[in-house]
């Protein structure tokens, strides 16, 4: 095989936590830092998305996703990162080193330290296993970006989005710059959950989200039309009853799976509720010498959370880096429905000193509802919530974590009665 | 009218191409005639892939005949041409005592089949074998012999040698009417086309039936019997080494779990008879099904992704065999109801289609010289540009990913593109090259993969996209290369 081109710290994935990670890293001296991607271009998902609402948590002002993305990859290069755009990892030959091709032929890398920021993808039509032809005119969100902003290439006419959340309304965005009407919104939720950016963006934009219904406690159950979509069947879960909207265009929002190709080729322990590489409260992994950060952690969060996870997986990698011992044991944490994942979803010994920031994820509009975390029998905490949203990352106290026996049973996180 | 050719073949799935393969060894104007914009778009596309041994098929039959003979020619064709396989054998898995019970006559017939190297296995190698498998097996049987096959590039690797060898391939070339002359068959395509041939072959799949009775038989009907798949991530590939058949019963082979050349897993399919030969729609239904049984069988198969479903339509008839049949009177043959073992039994057809062609008269004298094809892999086993330092080397465009999932670069897309039966739909560089059909389903690919193939092919995206502008398509003629053996033809 070829020659393995040897760095301190090896990324991969430059998007907005892998780059911000590089630059930290750099800025407390690690002397050579790269970051590989496989893109065209670095600088991750905001290249792609052209609208406005980067920046704000970790810029303190508003960008475009291409400006916001433009502006890391500068920090990155001022701070003398190697990046190295269009250059796939595509598997490991050793502990440290990964293996990738690129157009100037394949190669080795080796890193003292690895740190995987591979991002998210939405799942697409067929893993939802909706039923129909595969005609054209089928879209995920990120899959219409590219058409739209990237290619500049025709959509359609007139288009139902599925899902009701953050991402549905970016989704929302591109059409309407793209000239598609929105027949409808849908989602198997009572109520949508665009949060926050709804109301300015229904403000701003207020002509076509003002009448863009959005169809609530429904699901796709088929997709019709065979050359090109025709229109989408839809269920009501409270009747079954069946209705069809007629459109050229379905776009799947959301509904994130990590993209773990990578983490899962090194077989690193993976978690069942984010569907990412397990990690401990320092973002290490099950693999010595790997750590993992943003969105392939646990589907997409802001690029802003991202990022800032990433100058945060940057204070651990150093630690390690000068000789922090990587744990030998870890103990799971595990979640209950309708909770969907936790973060951190491991805990190391060295872990249980101090308290940490433990975020969660529910599947469903909960009101009242109160969390408790459990180590077998022993109740570590419980916390009431007025409103459990779904959709949306919620925070839960982490004192609990001094209270963790480091070599008892799992600990689980569920709601009360 | 212009020239008539010696034999027309309607249908170019892996039947119809393997036929005119076949006949392009000989001093013959063949050609072949599709009503799709791409060759293997039917049921050739849409199955389980699976090259069939043909143990379990009925001793004495054509179909356990031709599968045997087909298998041997297939060992001799499938290196030559590059197509994607992989021998992993069949474990047939018994899930009750009755089922145990018809292990030694399934091993008796696979022995009448002249499949001589399978045997029966106690449950506790059926676990060695398969040790994620659900507990509850009985013991199983083992066919060594039963592989994976890429049913995308075996019709294509067909058709390329035909079309090298002389033979003309119509596409988007629907025949609609069938009139006999004096000696010779003239058929109707769009646009008030038309082509005359002296022989007609009539391998048009589902509707074999309805070009039969435009020559006047009512032999059989096809009735379209739907499977549906879905297809798992490449991370499920790890979870079996084999095929994992079940007990077959009269009507359908039924659900198994099968890795493919391409690295997923597949389960499927179901059996369920239509009236539609062009339902091709998976349903709530049958997915279920799906999920049912995979669970039975396979029980972490469902913690896995699903890539892709997809439903294929069996050509079915009220016979149990295949209807191969010479009208010797008419200079035709009719190669209808190929079932379920079509792609596997395609070559034994296709020499048996020439011998009763020869029987009707047909001369076939051999060529001096044949032009073999070796097909661009997309199989996993095989070795693929991205991993090959001296491809990327020679030219960069092979170590250009655009294809993240799949790993298919610039350089093989197009290769597709421009290849001798090029590549002009996002279906047939789909099938080329497996770009888009991985685990995100073009989140990725998709608008960089339409926007090449327009450039390349100087299409609008709007056609591309089925947005306007489809309906009829333009027929599209490929006819062989210049430098090919026409003197030998003359
Ligand atoms: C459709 C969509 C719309 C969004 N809209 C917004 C929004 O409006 N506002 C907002 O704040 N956030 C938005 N986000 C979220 C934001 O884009 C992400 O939070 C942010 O990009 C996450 O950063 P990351 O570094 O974790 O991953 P990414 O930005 O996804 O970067 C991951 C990188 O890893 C690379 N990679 C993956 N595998 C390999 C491999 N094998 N080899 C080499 N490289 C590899 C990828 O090419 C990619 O560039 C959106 C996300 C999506 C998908
Ligand atoms: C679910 C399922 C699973 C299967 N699994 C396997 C398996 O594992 N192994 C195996 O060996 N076989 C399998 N089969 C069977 C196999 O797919 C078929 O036997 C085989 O593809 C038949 O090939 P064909 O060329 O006869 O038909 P087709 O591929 O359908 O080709 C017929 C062609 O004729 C064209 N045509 C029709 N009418 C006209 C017209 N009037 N003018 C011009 N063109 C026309 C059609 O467009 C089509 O391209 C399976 C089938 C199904 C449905």
């Amino acid at each position: 095989m070829t020659t393995i081109q040897e760095t301190d710290v090896l990324i991969v994935g430059a998007g907005p936590a892998g780059l911000s990670s590089a630059i930290a890293l750099r800025r407390q001296g690690v002397a050579h830092v790269t970051v590989v991607d496989r893109e065209p271009e670095p600088g991750g998902m905001p290249r792609l998305c052209h609208h406005t609402g980067f920046g704000i948590w970790d810029f303190h002002r508003l960008y475009n996703g291409p400006a916001y993305a433009r502006r890391y990859v500068q920090q990155a290069r001022d701070a003398g990162v190697h990046l190295r755009a269009q250059t796939t990892i595509i598997g490991w030959e050793d502990d440290l080193t990964l293996t990738y091709t690129s157009p100037a032929g394949l190669g080795a890398l080796r890193g003292r330290a690895v740190l995987l920021a591979t991002g998210v993808r939405e799942r697409p039509r067929s893993a939802r296993l909706v039923p129909g032809y595969r005609p054209r005119g089928i879209f995920t969100t990120g899959s219409l970006q590219r058409f739209v902003d990237e290619r500049h290439l025709p959509v359609g006419r007139r288009a139902v989005i599925v899902g009701a959340e953050g991402v549905s309304l970016s989704a929302f965005l591109t059409l309407h710059k793209a000239g598609v009407q929105v027949a409808a919104f849908l989602t198997d939720l009572p109520r949508h959950q665009m949060y926050f950016p709804y109301a300015p963006a229904k403000w701003l934009f207020v002509d076509a989200l003002h009448r863009t219904p959005i169809r609530t406690q429904v699901r796709i159950s088929r997709i019709l039309g065979r050359k090109r979509v025709e229109g989408v069947e839809i269920t009501h879960l409270s009747t079954g009853q069946r209705e069809v909207i007629a459109c050229d265009t379905v776009v799947f929002t959301g509904d994130w799976i990590p993209e773990h190709e990578v983490a899962r080729q090194g077989d690193l322990v993976m978690d069942p509720g984010t569907r990412g590489p397990q990690v401990d409260v320092a973002f290490r992994t099950s693999r010595p010498g790997v750590f993992a950060a943003g969105n392939l952690l646990r589907g997409a969060e802001t690029a802003a959370t991202s990022a800032l996870e990433g100058r945060q997986a940057a204070r651990q990698v150093l630690a390690f880096l000068h000789g922090q011992p990587w744990p030998a044991h870890r103990l799971p944490v595990l979640v209950e429905p309708p909770l969907l994942w936790v973060l951190p979803n491991s805990l190391a010994p060295a872990d249980l000193h101090t308290p940490a920031k433990v975020t969660f994820r529910v599947t469903q509009f909960v009101e009242n509802a109160t969390v408790e975390v459990r180590q077998g029998k022993r109740l570590l905490l419980t916390q009431p919530f007025r409103h459990l949203l779904p959709n949306e990352t919620l925070h839960l106290s982490g004192a609990w974590l001094t209270r963790v026996e480091p070599h008892g049973e799992p600990v689980v996180l569920k709601l009360s009665g | 009218m212009p020239t008539t050719y010696d034999v027309a073949i309607i249908g170019a799935g892996a039947v119809g191409t393997a036929i005119a393969r076949e006949l392009s060894r000989y001093r013959l104007e063949v050609v072949l005639l599709e009503a799709k914009a791409d060759v293997g778009m039917g049921t050739t596309k849409a199955n389980t892939a699976i090259w069939h041994t043909g143990f379990d098929a009925k001793p004495g039959t054509l179909e356990a005949r031709l599968l045997r003979r087909s298998y041997a020619l297939l060992e001799e064709f499938v290196p030559q041409a590059g197509i994607p396989t992989e021998r992993l054998g069949g474990l047939l898995v018994a899930w009750t005592e009755e089922q145990r019970q018809t292990l030694p006559s399934l091993l008796e017939r696979a022995h009448a089949n002249g499949v001589i190297d399978v045997r029966i296995i106690s449950a506790e190698e059926v676990y060695r074998f398969e040790p994620r498998l659900n507990q509850g097996a009985f013991g199983g049987l083992f066919v060594p012999g039963e592989s994976l096959i890429c049913p995308f590039t075996l019709p294509i690797a067909y058709a390329t040698e035909a079309l090298l060898n002389g033979v003309t391939l119509k596409l988007n070339f629907p025949v609609g009417d069938v009139r006999q002359e004096e000696d010779r068959h003239v058929l109707s395509g769009p646009r008030g086309q038309q082509v005359a041939a002296r022989y007609l072959v009539n391998a048009a799949g589902l509707y074999s039936d309805e070009i039969d009775h435009m020559l006047g038989h009512h032999d059989f009907t096809v009735t379209p019997r739907r499977g549906e798949l879905i297809v798992y991530d490449k991370f499920a590939r790890r979870l079996i080494n084999h095929i994992i058949l079940p007990v077959p019963t009269p009507i359908t082979k039924g659900v198994l779990i099968s890795p493919t050349v391409y690295g997923n897993v597949l389960l499927g399919p179901t059996a369920e008879d239509l009236d539609d030969k062009t339902n091709t729609a998976t349903s709530e239904h049958g997915l279920q099904t799906l999920l049912e049984k995979g669970r039975a069988i396979l029980p972490d198969l469902l913690n896995e992704e699903v890539t892709a479903t997809y439903a294929g339509l069996r050509a079915a008839t009220e016979h149990k065999d295949y209807q191969i049949r010479l009208h010797a009177a008419q200079r035709y043959v009719c190669v209808g109801g190929i079932r379920s073992t079509g792609v596997s039994a395609s070559l034994g057809i296709a020499e048996y289609v020439a011998e009763l062609l020869a029987e009707a008269g047909l001369p076939l004298q051999a060529k001096t010289a044949f032009q073999t094809f070796r097909m661009p892999n997309i199989g996993e086993a095989g070795p693929r540009p991205y991993r090959q330092p001296e491809r990327v080397a020679q030219n960069s465009d092979y170590g250009r990913i655009v294809c993240h999932c799949e790993k298919v670069t610039l350089g093989e897309i197009l290769d597709a593109i421009h290849s001798p039966v090029p590549a002009r739909t996002l279906d047939a560089l789909r099938r080329r090259t497996r770009a888009t059909q991985g685990r995100c389903q073009g989140f990725n690919c998709r608008a960089a993969v339409v926007d090449i193939l327009a450039r390349e092919t100087g299409q609008d995206p709007r056609f591309l996209l089925a947005l306007d502008g489809n309906d009829p398509p333009e027929p599209l003629t490929l006819t062989p290369p210049t430098h090919s053996s026409q003197e030998d033809q003359a």
